[in-house]
C-alpha cells in the first residue's frame, strides 16, 4: 500500500466521519483546520482508522498526531511491521 | 444492528412527522456520542428524539434547582447516567470505615433524585445501572467482605432494584445485563476512555440506546403483545408430518435440549401475559398431537391462545390470528426456522417484528434473548390470566356465528358489569390499560399510578373502572374512564376500552353509567374530544355513533335530550 493510497483511504475516512464530503484532505491538514473536528471526533476518526486499515494505535500515539500526514506515517510503518 | 456511524447519519434525515419525545440526559461522564447515537436510534423507531444534555457533571444542580435548564426543558423523560467509574472514584476516597454503607448512601442519593425530580415534574425516571467490574484489590474473597468495591457495587445495583421496585416512576435500564452479555472487553475502549471521558465503546453505544429506547418505547405503549411461533425445526427438530410424535427432537433425542430452552421461554413470556400463537404449514390433527401426549413437550394445548396449522400461505394465517386477537401488528414477534416464511411475512406485514435467526438453533435462544423484544413496563395478576381469555374468545366468536341477530346475541351472553372507582386493588391495572391501550382510546393520555391515585382525590375528578362477566368467565377490567367537571358538565378526559369486548355493547353500557354520574353531580352535558393517533382511528366516530353532537370542535351530549339504550348488560355496582 502506497503513501498515495493510504493518504486517499485516510481522506475518505475523515470525510465521513467529520461529516463534510467537500472537505480536502492533504497531509497538513490537521484537527485546527477543521470545524467540526474536535477531541471527540478525533477518537472516532482514529479508531475508524484502525477498523479499515486492521491495525491498533497506542494512546501516546493517538494525542501525538499533529497533522495527518503524520497519522499516515504511522499507518505506514504499522503495515511494514505487519 | 447499525453501527455508531450509521446511527450518526440518521440525524441529517428529515423526522418532521414523527412522534416527538423529549428526553433529558444527565450524566457525569461524556454525553456527546451517546446523544448522538440515541437520537439517530430513536429516529428507527419513528421518534423525533428531541434531547437536553446536562453541561458536563451537572447532574445534582439540574436536578435540584427548580429554575435550571433541565425544569425548563420540562422532559417526558430523564436520564440519569451516573458512570461506574465516577462510582469507583468516589468509593476510593470513601473512608475505609466507610466504604461498608457506600451502596445505601448511594441509593438515599439516587432517591432524593428521583423525588427532586418528579415532584416538580411529571417525568419518567430512567436510571443506567452500573456495568460490573473488578477493582483488582480482594480477588473472589471480595465477596466476603463487606466493604470492598465488588461488594458495595453489587449492593448497589441490587438496592437500585428495590427502589425502582417501589416507586412508579423509576425505571431501571439494565445496563449491567446487557454489559455482561456484550463482554467488557467489547463494551469499553479504555484508549477512548483515557482521552475524552467517553467511557463506552463506540460500538457499544448502538446495544446501550436500544436498551433505553426500549424502555421509552414500552412506557408509550409499544409493547409486544403476542409471540408467534411456527413448529417443524422451531419448536421441535425434525417434521413431525414426516418423522411422527416419536421421533421429533425433543429431550434427550437429538438436538431436544435447545428446543426445550426456547419452549421454556416462551411458557415463562406466557405466564408474564404474552400471548401465544401458533402458524404451521402443517395438518392440524397432526400439529397438535405432540401438545397432547409428547411427554418432553413443555408447551400445552392450553398455552397457547390460537392454534393455527394449515396449508395457507402464514401471512393470511398471521392475518387471521390479529383478527382474533384485536391487536396491532406491530405488537406481534414471529420466529420461524425458515428464512423464505420469514422473508415472505416481513414482505407482507412489514409491521410484524420478525427476528433473523442464526444458522445453528442453538444460538437462537441467546440471539433473541439479546433482542429484548418483550420490553414492559408493567405486570399484574390478570396478566397470567389473559391467555384463557382469549382461548374463551375464541368459542365465544364460534358461537357468534351461531346468531343471525346481533341482540339476541348479545342477551344470550348474560352479561354482568361492575363499577368501581379507582382502588388501590385495579389501580395497577388502569395504569396498565391508560400506557397500552392504543386502538380504542379517545385522547390517549397516558397516567402512571402515582397520577391516577391523585385524581381519585381530585373533587373535580370522576373515575371509572368497568369490568365484566359473562357466561364463559371473567373478562375482568375492560374499560376507563376519567371525568373532569368543566363548566356546566363533564370533560371526558379519559375513555378507553379493551378491544376484547368490541361489540358487547359495553360503551353504551358506560355511557349510560357515566351519565348517571353526572347527572347525580348536578351536570347537564358530557363533553367528548377525539385526539387521533396513528392507531385509534377505530374510535373516530365514537361520540357521533353514542348519540353526541359536533360542538365547537369537541363533541357533547345534552344529558337533557339523552335515552339510555337498551342495557345488554345488567350492572353491579360497589358500594
Amino acid at each position: 500500500m502506497t503513501a498515495e493510497t493510504i493518504l486517499a483511504d485516510v481522506g475518505r475516512i475523515v470525510r465521513d466521519v467529520l461529516d463534510n464530503e467537500d472537505l480536502v484532505v492533504v497531509r497538513s491538514t490537521s484537527a485546527k483546520d477543521v470545524l467540526e473536528w474536535d477531541s471527540l471526533s478525533h477518537v472516532q476518526l482514529v479508531v475508524a482508522v484502525e477498523r479499515f486499515f486492521k491495525i491498533r494505535f497506542a494512546s501516546s500515539e493517538i494525542v501525538s498526531f499533529s497533522n495527518v500526514g503524520e497519522m499516515c506515517d504511522a499507518i505506514e510503518a504499522k503495515l511494514k511491521s505487519i | 444492528m447499525k453501527s455508531f456511524r450509521e446511527l450518526q447519519r440518521n440525524l441529517k434525515r428529515d423526522a418532521s412527522g414523527m412522534a416527538k419525545v423529549r428526553l433529558a440526559v444527565l450524566a457525569d461522564s461524556s454525553s456527546q456520542h451517546f446523544v448522538q447515537a440515541i437520537r439517530g436510534a430513536a429516529f428507527d423507531r419513528h421518534i423525533a428524539l428531541e434531547v437536553f444534555e446536562a453541561p458536563y457533571s451537572q447532574i445534582d444542580a439540574q436536578i435540584l434547582d427548580p429554575t435550571s435548564e433541565l425544569h425548563a426543558f420540562q422532559p417526558e423523560f430523564t436520564l440519569i447516567w451516573h458512570a461506574g467509574e465516577r462510582l469507583l472514584e468516589r468509593f476510593q476516597t470513601t473512608p475505609l470505615r466507610e466504604r461498608a454503607q457506600f451502596a445505601e448512601q448511594k441509593i438515599a442519593h439516587v432517591a432524593d433524585l428521583v423525588t427532586a425530580l418528579t415532584e416538580r415534574m411529571a417525568t419518567t425516571v430512567l436510571y443506567l445501572n452500573v456495568a460490573e467490574f473488578d477493582d483488582g484489590v480482594f480477588g473472589s474473597y471480595a465477596n466476603k467482605v463487606a466493604h470492598s468495591w465488588p461488594f458495595q457495587l453489587r449492593r448497589f445495583n441490587y438496592r437500585l432494584m428495590e427502589l425502582a421496585s417501589e416507586r412508579a416512576d423509576l425505571f431501571i435500564v439494565d445496563l449491567a445485563m446487557v454489559a455482561a452479555d456484550f463482554g467488557r472487553s467489547f463494551a469499553h475502549d479504555r484508549r477512548v476512555a483515557a482521552m475524552t471521558e467517553l467511557l463506552f465503546s463506540f460500538d457499544f453505544l448502538p446495544v446501550m440506546v436500544d436498551r433505553v429506547l426500549d424502555v421509552v418505547d414500552a412506557r408509550r405503549g409499544r409493547i409486544r403483545k403476542c409471540l408467534i411461533l411456527d413448529l417443524d425445526n422451531t419448536l421441535w427438530g425434525g417434521v413431525i408430518g414426516d418423522d411422527g410424535v416419536e421421533n421429533i427432537e425433543l429431550g434427550a433425542l437429538g438436538a431436544g435440549h435447545v428446543f426445550d430452552e426456547l419452549q421454556s421461554w416462551a411458557r415463562a413470556l406466557k405466564e408474564r401475559g404474552v400471548l401465544l400463537a401458533v402458524c404451521s404449514k402443517n395438518d392440524e390433527r397432526i400439529a397438535s398431537e405432540p401438545f397432547i401426549r409428547h411427554p418432553d413437550m413443555t408447551l400445552r394445548l392450553e398455552d397457547i391462545a390460537v392454534f393455527v396449522a394449515n396449508w395457507e400461505n402464514k401471512a393470511d394465517n398471521i392475518r387471521h390470528i390479529q383478527s382474533i386477537l384485536d391487536i396491532g401488528f406491530d405488537s406481534m414477534v414471529f420466529v420461524d426456522d425458515n428464512p423464505a416464511e420469514r422473508a415472505i411475512v416481513r414482505m407482507e406485514l412489514p409491521d410484524v417484528i420478525v427476528p433473523e435467526l442464526p444458522d445453528d438453533p442453538a444460538d437462537w435462544l441467546p440471539a433473541l434473548r439479546r433482542m429484548n423484544l418483550f420490553e414492559t413496563t408493567g405486570f399484574t395478576e390478570q396478566d397470567a390470566q389473559r391467555t384463557e381469555q382469549y382461548r374463551v374468545e375464541a368459542s365465544r366468536r364460534s358461537l357468534r356465528a351461531n346468531f343471525s341477530d346481533e341482540k339476541e346475541f348479545l342477551r344470550s351472553l348474560e352479561m354482568v358489569g361492575s363499577v368501581e372507582g379507582f382502588t388501590s386493588y385495579n389501580l395497577p391495572r388502569v395504569a396498565q390499560l391508560t400506557q397500552r391501550s392504543n386502538q380504542f382510546n379517545l385522547r390517549t393520555v397516558r397516567y402512571d399510578e402515582a397520577e391516577l391515585l391523585a385524581l381519585t382525590q381530585s373533587p373535580r375528578h370522576l373515575c371509572f373502572a368497568f369490568s365484566l362477566n359473562d357466561k364463559f368467565g371473567h373478562h375482568g377490567l375492560i374499560s376507563v374512564v376519567i371525568l373532569e367537571e368543566r363548566g356546566d358538565g363533564f370533560f371526558v378526559d379519559t375513555w378507553l376500552m379493551s378491544c376484547r369486548v368490541l361489540k358487547r355493547g359495553v360503551e353504551q353500557h358506560v355511557l349510560n353509567t357515566i351519565a348517571d354520574a353526572v347527572r347525580d353531580r348536578g351536570g347537564v352535558a358530557i363533553i367528548g374530544e377525539y385526539l387521533p393517533t396513528a392507531k385509534n382511528g377505530l374510535v373516530k366516530d365514537h361520540f357521533e355513533s353514542l348519540g353526541f353532537v359536533a360542538h365547537n370542535g369537541l363533541w357533547r351530549l345534552d344529558l337533557s335530550a339523552f335515552m339510555p339504550s337498551e342495557p345488554f348488560i345488567r350492572t353491579h355496582t360497589f358500594a
